[in-house]
């Protein structure tokens, strides 16, 4: 694969470097052989004078150091035959960064592999109870999980808190895995045009409300919205109380994953909500992902 | 200037081989001491062993720096420049003072060469007998000679890449792998390039090193002055030279050089030190303790050759006279300098906390309301216990009234462990203005409470 869009800019750096190396050997052989007649003096001159009395002095280099410079243009040669360098061309050993990377990550694997292989063959509770692989649950969590479900994996608005016991898809241990390993994408169609007016909306916001006995619920209007409810209940079932495997939330708790406003709620059923949990299982390998679920599932449980 | 002779030289030249006769005397002796107490500190330091661990341990896979009772950091990287600057100043000093007397006596290249040379007399004999050596033709005497004489710096040269490597790598270790070979690349390579510099160096470049290599060499002459100590030939007392009269034990011609030419078969670097003060001289006072036991021998008192400066040489001052001039402006700002830095340095050291703390607020979310209309905030502490003792530490944050942590307020941390530790900041309701509040998150180790880092951070009332 060329890096270059013409072909013009890897010949003009083939052809650059190549009269680089070569002019260099060929100003060391001249100079090797250039020969100045010796003059007297405290020091040896080159015999060149300027002004009238200002004159070159000639400190001769150590020989060894002359073939010094020539190891170099060997050592050039030889790395621009065996390394990228030479315009587009590989190089003899086919080197590159992204090789280096992957026989990188292939040492630490083989390195911490079997670590993380041996709490791959223990049940999730048993990683849970164990402080090694909690110790470790937490740093993989603080590396790849905190940045949305916050340090303290208490959630943000739109991320939701995993130290509670409201799961969206269930909270046993081996469906986090799965949520972890395979992702999640959550969808609340737009209710707007289904429910009617605004004035429907705001009902059924009410109703919703009213499922977790809030006080900022409307009497009346929540009796007219439950009348409208019907339309929510193939996802969030009779009574609000949610499914878990379609991952609709339960509206009869005080969890609010985006806000528990009537007019937040009125937003969420108007436009609707589409979130996504992206799926580490490629990203991290199983074995990893069952310490994580572990350390997660030990956010909620006791381990003991 | 005589006219041009006809013959031509080049801009490269081949070495001219050195074979330094042996010198004897008190500038030599005191050289052989330089070369023990440093090879002892160099190859003993490794081995030494302080609680339960390698006393100098340079751990570059873990980033700890181990000296004997104290652990740096990559962060404590600071005391590696102070120490640069200590040097830097501490050379100014020496340098304006006595001339090259770290290149004569206790430079590496010097210390490596007389050992080498140590070695290259052992086997092959004094200079006549080597320069005749190196003149025979090939013969199976020499060939063994010169075996044996390759195979002990070989061995000298390995011990020493050894020890190198046991520095970064716990010795002992690395002394239990050396009967399997069982070295990991990067020590393979260390041990032998360090090896085959200290060969290479000491055996075959010696002056050349010096000459054309060494960088300090070359600005050290911006730090000398009329004052400064130089190794110097006392032309108005050794001219006119000559052949040595039976009589007076002086020259024929009157001066007290007999021309022996001592002085320039001792010289490490090959200079006639009677042609004055010349850059590749190292200031190593070979010449010295080898005109002084010519000048014993033909009865005349010493230094012909001495230590002294320009000016003593030009206005014949005394010694005690040149002891004065050492205290001159420059070498008195020199010292403070180093007093400077090295005050600073030790009471740096002597105050630092072994702790260290970040404070690292989420950057996700604002601020969260919890029950009852209080405010969180979520930090991430990174500490590091940069001692090698665990402590239990206590976290605690002030800024704002009513400001407490919502969790566990005590970490346990080993000795020197990282450990990041997410924590829950909660103001009371009405705490604090809308945005943000600065606030200080203080750790305190429970059993010593003179051990304690604070940080500042911001504590964010969203709207």
């Amino acid at each position: 694969m060329s890096d270059f869009t013409n072909n013009f800019w890897n010949l003009y750096i083939v052809v650059l470097t190549t009269l680089g190396v070569l002019g260099c050997a060929v100003l060391l052989y001249s100079q090797s052989k250039y020969k100045v007649a010796k003059h007297n003096g405290p020091v040896g001159t080159t015999g060149h004078v300027w002004d009238e009395d200002l004159t070159e002095l000639n400190t001769p280099m150590p020989r060894w150091w002359m073939w010094m410079f020539y190891l170099t243009i060997v050592f050039g040669i030889a790395y621009l035959f065996l390394y990228p360098g030479l315009g587009s061309y590989a190089g003899k050993l086919g080197w590159n960064s992204t090789k280096e990377y992957k026989a990188e990550l292939a040492k630490a694997d083989s390195e911490y592999g079997p670590l993380f292989e041996k709490y791959r063959q223990q049940d999730l509770k048993a990683v849970a109870a164990d402080p090694q692989a909690h110790a470790i649950g937490e740093r993989l969590f603080l590396t790849y999980c905190a940045q949305c479900h916050g340090s303290d994996a208490r959630g943000n608005k739109g991320f939701p808190n995993l130290t509670d016991k409201d799961w969206l898809h269930g909270g046993a241990p081996e469906t986090i895995k799965q949520t972890i390993m395979n992702g999640r994408h959550g969808v609340m169609p737009p209710m707007g045009a289904a429910l009617g007016s605004d004035k429907d909306i705001e009902n059924v916001a009410h109703y919703v409300l009213s499922l977790s006995g809030s006080a900022a619920s409307d009497p009346i209007k929540s009796v007219f919205g439950k009348s409208k409810f019907g339309a929510c209940m193939a996802c969030h079932s009779a009574g609000g109380v949610g499914n878990q495997a379609l991952g609709a939330p339960n509206l009869s708790d005080k969890t609010w994953l985006y806000g528990g406003s009537a007019e937040t709620i009125m937003e969420t059923i108007r436009k609707g909500r589409d979130n996504t949990m992206p799926a580490f299982g490629d990203f991290l390998g199983e074995s990893k992902v069952h310490v994580l679920s572990a350390y997660v599932w030990s956010l909620s449980n006791e381990t003991k | 200037m005589n006219s041009p002779e006809p013959q031509v030289i080049r801009m490269y030249e081949a070495r001219q081989e050195i074979y330094p006769r042996e010198a004897k005397g008190r500038y030599a002796s005191l050289r052989w001491l330089c070369v023990w107490l440093t090879q002892l500190a160099f190859y003993g330091l490794p081995w030494l062993t302080w609680n339960g661990r390698q006393a100098v341990l340079f751990d570059l896979t873990t980033r700890k720096f181990y000296l004997f009772g104290l652990v740096l950091w990559p962060q404590d990287f600071i005391y590696l420049a102070a120490l640069l600057i200590i040097a830097a100043w501490l050379l100014f000093l020496v340098t304006a003072v006595a001339g090259r007397v770290w290149c004569g006596f206790a430079c590496p290249q010097t210390v490596y060469t007389e050992i080498f040379l140590w070695i290259e007399r052992k086997i092959e004999g004094p200079r006549s007998a080597r320069m005749a050596l190196a003149k025979q033709g090939p013969s199976l005497k020499k060939f063994s000679k010169r075996t044996a004489k390759h195979l002990a710096w070989g061995a000298v040269a390995l011990w020493t890449g050894f020890t190198f490597v046991g520095y970064f790598t716990p010795i002992k270790v690395l002394g239990a792998a050396t009967f399997t070979l069982a070295f990991g690349p990067w020590e393979w390579f260390w041990v032998l390039f360090y090896a085959f510099a200290t060969y290479g160096n000491a055996g075959w470049l010696r002056e050349q090193v010096c000459k054309y290599m060494c960088p300090y060499a070359r600005f050290q002459s911006s730090m000398f002055d009329r004052d400064t100590l130089i190794v110097t030939y006392d032309a108005r007392r050794g001219e006119p030279r000559g052949k040595v009269a039976k009589d007076t034990g002086k020259s024929v011609n009157g001066g007290s050089c007999i021309d022996c030419t001592m002085c320039v078969q001792v010289c490490p670097t090959g200079i006639d030190i009677r042609n004055g003060l010349q850059y590749e001289c190292i200031g190593c006072a070979a010449c010295v303790d080898a005109c002084n036991s010519v000048m014993d021998k033909v009865d005349q008192p010493r230094g012909l050759i001495r230590y002294s400066t320009d000016r003593a040489m030009a206005t014949g001052m005394s010694a005690q006279d040149i002891r004065r001039r050492a205290m001159r402006p420059r070498v008195l700002i020199y010292c403070a300098g180093l007093l400077i830095v090295i005050i600073a340095v030790a009471s740096s050291l002597a105050m630092r906390t072994p702790l260290k703390m970040d404070v690292i607020r989420d950057r996700g979310s604002m601020g969260r309301e919890v029950d009852g209309g209080a405010i969180e905030n979520v930090y991430r502490l990174q500490i590091m216990n940069t001692a090698e003792q665990g402590h239990r530490y206590r976290i605690t944050a002030q800024g704002l009234p009513g400001l407490a942590l919502a969790t566990a307020d005590e970490v346990t941390l080993e000795g020197t462990e990282t450990r990041a530790v997410p924590i829950r900041l909660r103001a009371p309701h009405g705490a604090g203005q809308t945005g943000s509040n600065k606030i200080t998150v203080q750790l305190t180790a429970v059993d010593d409470p003179a051990l304690t880092v604070s940080e500042t951070a911001v504590f964010i009332v969203p709207r």
